[in-house]
């Protein structure tokens, strides 16, 4: 599993690299996190709130950080 | 780790709407009893004398900070709640095929309810402008999202009442409609970066704020909340000292003399001064609130408080990604202004 963080480097990005890391590491998956700090980039899925994150290609959520909780729930949605 | 939010978070609908309205109640409470509290407890059980200097500043300071801090909680809650409803996508969509003009008007009315971050000014810009909406409709929205804020527009309500707050909204959005137009009319697109026009969107797009539970929007307005008043506070604090210091020990002539509305250089001034500094708009409203109360007029200090919102270097540093330094340079001198006109139109009306 591919996971990108969409963000600038602001404050919320860094926060969802965090949360994204700890729900990686409470599933126990084989994933590789990447940030996407580049705007053409970022805007090029679509995202225009940023923080955004992407898993294998697809955004799964944008616009806000979000508990580690929903973070598992959404990654493990994505690996059934 | 979880946050106070998410501990917060309730077991069913009942507990969420029940603990919602027991929230709202004490917040009624609290503000009902503050300034009697305040009173009793510096006159009467600190016998300090309200009518002297020292008694009239800190009850000033103790009931201001409290009230302020309540109406900020109340209001950024409420707000980013009923926002959660709006997105920058559902905007986007609104704005497609819109032609400049009515676009303008529809771009610096939807900036004051979407959802917005400075962080997200450019990933918006790009995305604004690669789905085809023109560079001066962009900007419209750009200029009104930060100009005429709801937390503002909300504070103004609680401080000062109906007048002042429409006049700020009005004034806001005529400036963000009429800078938008006028930039939009330069033909500015050879001012913005090319690569802007290159980006090619992505096939999906998500809504981001579709689909969420009652829950998490509420999660959302207390996260909001303890952000913006970690992030203002100190803002705050030198405003509200500074208003419990000019109630106690400034003379009340000093600023009607030198400030006054007839001065022809303080809306001026005060933008001059407004620019450098960066702070929301709720940030700034402690010490209006100061200076309005020691005579400076309104239009100045709406002047004031425009330029300290809606200018501001690090938004600038971060547009300059997408924009060229003319543009950028067009934007401020057309933004200000119309911030110095609104003051001295407002000088005028209100002086009369």
């Amino acid at each position: 599993m591919i996971i990108k963080v969409l963000g600038p480097g602001c404050a919320n990005c860094k926060n969802l690299e965090r949360v994204t890391r700890e729900a990686v590491a409470e599933l126990g998956i084989d994933a590789t996190i990447e940030k996407v700090e580049d705007y053409p980039t970022i805007v090029g899925y679509g995202v225009m709130s940023t923080p955004g994150l992407v898993v294998d290609e697809h955004v799964i959520l944008s616009g806000r950080v979000p508990t580690v909780a929903q973070v598992r729930e959404l990654l493990a949605a994505v690996q059934s | 780790m979880t946050s106070v939010a998410e501990r917060l978070r309730p077991g069913t609908p009942t507990r969420r709407w029940v603990g919602l309205a027991a929230a709202g109640a004490i917040w009624a409470v609290l503000y009902q009893a503050n300034e009697p509290f305040w009173t009793w407890l510096i006159r009467d059980a600190a016998g300090m004398d309200l009518t002297g200097r020292a008694g009239s500043a800190v009850l000033f300071f103790c009931a201001d900070a409290v009230k302020i801090a309540l109406l900020l909680v109340g209001i950024i809650f409420v707000v980013t709640v009923l926002r959660s409803f709006m997105s920058l996508e559902r905007t986007r969509a609104m704005l497609g095929g819109k032609r400049e003009g009515v676009g303008n008007v529809m771009a610096a009315s939807l900036g004051v309810v979407t959802p917005f971050c400075s962080c997200s000014a450019v990933p918006a810009f790009i995305g604004f402008v690669a789905a085809g909406i023109p560079i001066g409709v962009t900007m419209s929205f750009l200029i009104a999202s930060p100009l005429v804020n709801e937390i503002a527009i909300g504070l103004l309500f609680g401080m000062f009442g109906l007048g002042p707050t429409l006049l700020y909204v009005v004034a806001g959005l005529t400036i963000a409609i009429v800078a938008g137009w006028i930039l939009g009319r330069l033909g500015v697109e050879k001012w913005v970066e090319p690569f802007v026009f290159e980006t090619r969107l992505g096939g999906q797009v998500i809504d981001t704020t579709a689909g969420l539970s009652w829950d998490d929007r509420i999660q959302m307005g207390v996260e909001e909340v303890a952000t913006i008043l970690r992030k203002i506070w100190p803002y705050l604090l030198v405003g509200i000292s500074l208003g419990a210091l000019i109630h106690g020990w400034a003379p009340t002539d000093f600023f009607t003399t030198y400030a006054n509305a007839s001065n022809p250089l303080g809306v001026f001034v005060a933008v001059l001064i407004g620019v450098p500094l960066y702070s929301n708009a709720a940030g700034v409203m402690p010490l209006v609130q100061s200076l309005y109360g020691a005579g400076l007029p309104m239009g100045t200090l709406l002047a004031f408080m425009m330029s300290v919102v809606a200018l501001s270097l690090p938004e600038m540093i971060l547009l300059r990604r997408v924009l060229k330094p003319r543009l950028i340079a067009t934007f401020v001198g057309v933004v200000g202004t119309g911030i110095v006109a609104v003051g001295y139109l407002f000088n005028i009306v209100l002086a009369h």
